[in-house]
């Protein structure tokens, strides 16, 4: 009969309407500004530099080695290599950034820096509520607003962090006989297998 | 590139291409109608120059370009991890299949082998995306039809549930830029796979409420059946590949074919179409959605433990054996390649990509000469594309 097709629909439709009132699963979205789905472990947007002990300047892991700035696919960081050294937190004096710049408007988040950094200087940001007024200066972020402590970082990535911790501790207990406390506000992480990056 | 008005001839000239019931109604005036670029259902910045009899379509032209990027000169110039985030953007829908495809050939090129968890990742998730592809490109094709919003949200619904996965597991929803040369980037924990075991699970209920609200419908009949028909050997000379080819009945499926991957260890079938037209193409859909859930399925029992990365493969600084390799997947569009060249440096010398929607749209006009105008919006989103891919 022509119109049962057109009434089975509605049916789905029907259904559907009165499901979203009991069914999480029928339902999904939330109200977005006040109300958040919490972010998953894995999620990535921008990246950001780390920092050991408490301060900004001196505790900075980068090296300016460059590889971030070679491998980058939208070539969208920036760097300048320092002309003096300072002790990194194994001890051993090292170059440092002099200008360490990414362009918001430029990088896609896509990770590669973070995978080809031997140092395991930088790491990927949640933030994604990037929005800036200007268009110019603000799009750039300096080495100052990309810094960031290591106890940022274990408060984003906790399983990620720890396994970085205990492989920086683990590379800093064969180099020196006596290491060092662990860098930053490391917790006592049981040895995990290195990521798989 | 650009098409203009007065390439069009009237159709007066080829009346052969007419089809027998249509007459001449306008004293073969025809009116030249650019449709495009900004339409709402050209899904993207796409133009058609179509030529007009009344409302009946007696030319039309296809113009593209306006999101062209220089996709395959970019990847020449940056190394071959470089290429891989740009893949994503190729077709934003299904960026998995896009690394996948990519991944694939430069693992030909270089001779390096995927541990077998990753093997088995990398059906899941292709299916996966095969799913959240399909049940989207039905939204959009009864949103063309004028089905507004309710069947695009129930798809959109689904689709979002897949789109957690690929986020929880590659870290973004659309641009995951998830594989690597010689396995997956991480791992997917016992919570991924039990959370990826539930949403299939609940996959059928889905498309069985789709297609109580589609199948039978009297509306999406008129409108799809008769229309837009293509023959098996049109499709075949004009190399459509995916979903638009089975619909003509041609048994062409690359897993079936090539066996990339672990598909030769899946029991699946091809669903073929018989008619090829707009509805065969769309039910295609339907019926491939079911099969890849079969996969999916299989894929949760069989998935061994180990590693998901070639510990031999090296990121940085990766320099494949001089040489050239083509790698092919069947994509939820059809068949998506990359052609690279390799001179024994850190760029490929060559870079080409197959895209299955660019090639698949080629025979457009065929589908649309004698339909009206209204109807070219239908055939359109049953061709499934995303500019992304074809203007590259």
């Amino acid at each position: 009969m022509i119109g049962t097709g057109i009434l089975k629909g509605m049916a789905v439709t029907a259904r559907n309407f009165v499901g979203s009132y009991f069914e999480k699963d029928r339902l999904i979205t939330v109200q977005y500004p006040e109300e958040r789905t919490p972010l998953a472990e894995n999620y990535r947007n921008f990246p950001f530099l780390i920092y050991d002990t408490d301060d900004a300047e001196a505790g900075l892991r980068c090296v300016a080695c460059k590889i971030c700035e070679k491998e980058c696919p939208p070539q969208c960081i920036y760097i300048i290599k320092s002309e003096d050294k300072k002790p990194d937190y194994m001890g051993k004096p090292q170059f440092y950034p002099a200008v360490f710049d990414i362009d918001i408007s430029v990088c896609m988040s896509c990770q590669i820096c973070v995978e080809v950094c031997p140092f395991e200087a930088i790491k990927m940001d949640k933030v994604f509520e990037l929005s800036r007024r200007e268009r110019f200066d603000a799009l750039l972020q300096r080495k100052r607003e990309l810094s960031k402590s290591n106890t940022y970082y274990h408060s984003i990535c906790p399983t990620e962090a720890a396994e970085v911790d205990a492989k920086l501790a683990e590379a800093a207990a064969k180099k020196k006989p006596t290491p060092p406390p662990a860098a930053g506000s490391a917790p006592a992480a049981e040895p995990t297998p290195a990521p798989v990056i | 590139m650009s098409a203009t008005i007065q390439t069009l001839e009237p159709a007066a000239e080829q009346p052969t291409r007419l089809p027998p019931q249509m007459t001449s109604r306008l004293d073969g005036e025809l009116l030249e109608v650019s449709m495009g670029p900004q339409h709402p259902s050209t899904h993207g910045v796409f133009r058609m120059n179509v030529a007009l009899e009344g409302e009946i379509v007696r030319k039309l032209k296809p113009v593209f370009g306006y999101l062209h990027r220089n996709h395959e000169k970019i990847g020449e110039n940056t190394s071959y991890l470089g290429s891989m985030p740009y893949t994503d953007r190729l077709d934003y829908f299904c960026s998995m299949t896009n690394n996948w495809a990519y991944a694939l050939s430069v693992e030909k090129l270089a001779g390096i082998e995927v541990p077998e968890r990753a093997e088995y990742l990398r059906v899941i998730l292709a299916e996966l995306t095969r799913l959240q592809n399909h049940a989207s490109l039905l939204g959009f094709l009864l949103s063309d039809m004028g089905a507004w919003g309710t069947p695009l949200m129930y798809a959109f619904r689904e689709r979002e549930k897949i789109l957690d996965l690929f986020e929880s597991l590659s870290g973004s929803r659309m641009m995951c830029d998830y594989m690597r040369f010689g396995g997956c980037r991480v791992d997917a924990g016992v919570d991924w796979m039990k959370l990826a075991k539930k949403i299939v699970d609940f996959f059928p209920r889905f498309l069985d409420e789709f297609e109580n609200l589609i199948v039978e419908n009297e509306i999406l009949i008129a409108r799809t059946q008769e229309v837009g028909k293509l023959s098996a050997e049109l499709a075949i000379n004009a190399g459509i590949t995916g979903p638009m080819l089975r619909a003509c009945g041609v048994n062409y499926d690359i897993r079936k074919v090539d066996g990339y991957g672990f598909y030769p260890r899946f029991k699946f079938r091809v669903p073929l179409g018989e008619h090829g037209d707009t509805y065969d193409r769309l039910m295609m859909r339907v019926l491939e959605m079911r099969e890849s859930i079969g996969i999916l399925k299989q894929a949760f029992e069989q998935i061994p433990a180990g590693p998901v990365m070639n510990p031999k493969v090296k990121i940085r600084a990766f320099r494949p054996p001089v040489g050239e390799a083509y790698g092919r997947i069947e994509g939820p569009k059809g068949e998506l390649g990359f052609y690279l060249i390799s001179d024994g440096g850190t760029n490929p010398y060559r870079y080409r990509v197959r895209p299955p929607s660019f090639i698949n749209l080629t025979v457009l006009e065929d589908l649309c000469l004698g339909h009206t105008v209204a109807d070219v919006m239908v055939i359109l989103g049953s061709v499934d594309i995303v500019m992304g891919e074809v203007d590259r």
